[in-house]
Parts: C-alpha cells; structure tokens; sequence
C-alpha cells in the first residue's frame, strides 16, 4: 500500500519534523527538547500540537464533554482541525523556510481511528492534502511502562483516551489498557511502511535525545545549514 | 434507487449501523443557494404529514456537536477552504448518526435540505481533488431520491436582489475571491457550484427540477416525484390539491 507516498511531498525550503507514540511514551518531552537545540543552533522553528485549532478546539471540547463523539465524528473533527493548522500555520511555515515540530501528526489519526473502527483506506485518504513529514520519529514503550506513566502522572484518565466510547470494558483502566494497545499495534504495523525512526522510550531521556539529534544531522544537516530559514539574530548567541 | 429498496452506505459502511433496520425514507432537496429549497422543504413537510407520514427535516451546519462552531469559524478571516469541508463533513456525520438514521430507524420521511453533495461541490468549486472529497463523504447513505432544483446563477442573482436584497460574503465565495465584487464572484462562484452539481446528476441518480418557475409550480413537480416514489407500501400518496392552489402543474 503505497500510502506515505499518498501525502503531499515537501518541495518548499522549510522542514516538517513529528514525533508519535502513545500517550506516556515521553514524545512531547523530547520534541520540546529537540526544538531547543534547533533553536540554539539559530533556526527558525515552529511548533503545532494535535488538536489545538483556534477554530475547531471549541467544538471538540463540547463533544468530548457531552461524549457526543462516533467513530466518524471523532476522526473527522480532528482531520478539520489538523486541515486548519495544515492551511493556516505548518504550511505556510514550511513554505517560509522554519522548522515545523508537530507533537503528534497525521499517523495518530491511522492509529487512534482504525482503532475506533474506521477503515484504513478512509482514513489515509482523508488525510492526503497533509504534507509528508521529512523525519517522523516513533517512540516505542511498553504499553505496561506508558500506563505506569500515564496513571502515575496525573489524577484521572480521560474518557476518549481511554476509549470508553467504544464499550470495551466498564473500568477505565481496564479500558484504557485494552484502547492503548490496540493504538499501539496500528502504531507498529505502521513502523516500517511509513518509515518511522524508532526510538527505544525506556531508554534514558538523555540517551533518547542524542539519538534524535544524530538522526537530524544525519538526514537534513546538510540541507539545515543551507537551505532553512534562520532566526534573525543569527544562531551564535542563542546559547548551547 | 425505489423508495421500497433497502438503504445502503455508499462506500464506508459507519460502525455500529444495520442498514436492514433502517425502515423509513430518506429524500433530499439539493441545489445552489437562493435557488429556494428551504421554502420547499417547508411545503413539502406539511403535505407529508397531512398525508400521515412523521417527517424530520435536516439542513446544513445545524449539528449539535459542529454547528455553532461553523458559524463562529464563518464570523472570522481564517476558515480555509479544506478546514471548511472537513467542518461541514463533521456537521453532517453528526446530523446522519444521531438524528437521521434514529429517525430511519423509527420509520420517519427525512427530509434533507442540501446532503453530501453540496459539500463535495463546494470542495469542487474551490478547487479541492473530487476524488479525495468523494471517498470522504462516502460514510453516507444513498438517499431513495435525489431531487436537484436548478437554476442558472442569473436566476439566482434575480432572487436574491429580491429577497434579501444583499449578497452574502459565503455564498459569494468571497473567500476566494472569484470576482472584483460580491456580485460578480457570487455570479461566478455560482455557476461553478451548478456545474459541480451537474457534474454529480447521473452519477448519483439526481432528479433534475427546473426551480426557474414559482414555488407553487416547483411544489408540485416535487409533490409528483414523490408521490410517485410510492412512500406507504401498497397506497400511493393520493394527488390531492393542497387547500388553496393558485396554478397546478406536475411534471
């Protein structure tokens, strides 16, 4: 199935750079650490977040919060607020010549959806007009260590990241179990046919990082030292 | 497809939905803005119930989940033009779980005031691929009808200026800016979201309705389609006039 060549190849100067993973694989974390080091070394960089549109957050909160959301309407009010971040801000970054880090991208919609029951040709072609991610890397955890992480982080588990919509099981941790790895064994089909770079999430924070930047340096270095658009005082003094 | 015929998904069948339980009618009005469906959909109701059938009527960006957020994202400068057909898309997935197919499933005629069709031909008309809209809208279930009221966008001009008396900013495209001004891109923005719509016509089964007529002749042109899609099993809906018609014509 030749569907990463389905997304929208990057011809523009900028670069798209996402990370994936289940919840409590540490993603975020290390993305923001990545974007630093970006920014240190002087380029200009942006970030988007899943499902953070100004124009469409409104709407999910109330489905989420009356639990109103199918299958379908879940997927497709997070493909109208990725298709607003896609039009209003990553495109026209990357046309721009920034860096665009992207917590979560179009594969989280492969993974949670056909995990809801959508079928996966519907929902890779619902998300063809995304532009195709230069370097997309994976986090890879044990779906015991992410719940440890996920229910010793924070007071409670939210209702669609458990998948309770689905009827799975009456106990949300139980729930969120079974939801967790059904996402996480779409992520793992995925690995290979989309050319995720995977990183091992139960090593150190540190160790993780370092394997981050050396896959930038190896993949786009060259094309970041000459080609990106740099932030205006230049990267020498911005520290590192 | 005939009003005793099952309904069925045309492409991707919705989790959750058994299309055998679906005993009630699905209709839709289609057609460009201005061109008078409301109005119909409107007539249309009331004749059905006198004849004993409930009705539901469903129009676009009324969901409970999405409509109030298409018509705050509409009030703002930044609605482009993918994010606009996939809020749509969203709207109408809502009204199609949680109202039309309940209503289906209780036997209803539902009354659908612009289906799928508007949306892919708005994606169209802005230059969106009509393959990918195609195989995103293809969670819908076929209707048993299709009725087009079309007219020309002169036409539609025409009533326009006679009824509200103002082009409005969305149903002029002036997100795209098709014209130097309102009335020149809803002229053209019109005539592309008619051509979409008759690009569609045989594919899925349209019925053409001339709507370049009064309401009362479009009324009863629909009111004949419709009666003659034999609704009640065994009893055609009776022609009967409604209480005080000024011009009768079915065709």
């Amino acid at each position: 199935m030749a569907v990463t060549h389905a997304l929208l190849p990057n011809r523009y100067s900028g670069r798209l750079i996402v990370v994936e993973g289940i919840d409590g694989s540490g993603k975020s974390t290390q993305l923001f650490l990545l974007s630093q080091w970006l920014r240190s070394q002087g380029y200009a960089v942006a970030f988007s977040e899943w499902n953070s549109s100004p124009l469409v957050r409104q709407t999910t909160r109330r489905g989420k919060k009356k639990a109103s959301f199918t299958p379908a309407t879940f997927s497709l009010i997070h493909a109208t607020d990725f298709a607003d971040r896609m039009e209003s801000y990553i495109l026209p970054l990357v046309k721009a010549g920034a860096v665009v880090c992207a917590d979560r991208y179009a594969y989280t919609a492969f993974a949670r959806d056909v995990a809801r029951g959508m079928s996966r040709s519907w929902v890779h072609n619902l998300y063809r007009f995304a532009l195709k991610p230069d370097l997309c890397f994976y986090f890879r955890v044990p779906l015991d260590v992410a719940v440890r992480r996920i229910l010793g982080g924070r007071s409670a588990i939210k209702y669609y990241e458990a998948g309770m919509d689905l009827g799975l099981s009456r106990d949300i941790e139980e729930s969120f179990r079974i939801f967790q790895g059904r996402i996480l064994d779409e992520y793992e089909a995925m690995a290979a046919e989309m050319g995720f770079h995977v990183i091992d999430a139960s090593l150190s924070i540190e160790e993780q990082q370092q394997q981050m930047r050396a896959v930038v340096i190896e993949a786009m270095g060259e094309h970041l030292a000459a080609g990106v658009l740099r932030a205006p005082m230049g990267g020498a003094h911005a520290g590192k | 497809m005939r009003a005793n015929e099952p309904l069925r998904f045309y492409a991707e069948p919705l989790p959750g939905v058994d299309c055998s339980e679906l005993r009630g009618k699905l209709i839709v009005i289609e057609g460009p803005d201005a061109v008078g469906r409301t109005t119909q959909i409107g007539l249309l109701r009331q004749w059905l119930e006198q004849e004993g059938h409930a009705v539901l009527d469903s129009g676009m960006a009324r969901s409970a989940l999405a409509g109030r957020g298409i018509q705050e994202a509409k009030r703002g400068n930044t609605l482009g033009p993918m994010t606009m057909t996939l809020f749509y898309t969203t709207d109408f997935a809502d009204r199609l779980e949680n109202e039309i197919i309940p209503a289906l499933r209780a036997g209803f005629v539902v009354l659908i005031d612009r289906y799928i069709f508007s949306i892919m031909a708005r994606a169209i008309a802005r230059g969106e691929d009509r393959r990918w809209i195609e195989r995103v809208a293809g969670f819908a279930l076929a209707p048993h009808a299709v009725y087009y009221l079309r007219a020309e966008a002169k036409h539609l001009v025409s009533r326009v200026v006679q009824g509200r008396g103002a082009f409005d900013y969305w149903e002029s495209g002036m997100d795209m800016r098709f014209g130097a001004d309102m009335h020149q891109s809803f002229v053209r923005y019109q005539t592309r979201l008619v051509r979409a719509l008759d690009s569609m016509a045989q594919r899925y089964g349209f019925t053409v309705v001339d709507a370049a007529r009064s309401v009362e002749e479009i009324f009863w042109a629909l009111r004949g389609h419709i009666a003659a899609l034999r609704l009640t099993p065994g009893a055609a809906a009776p022609a009967r006039r409604p209480p005080k018609p000024k011009t009768r014509r079915v065709g």
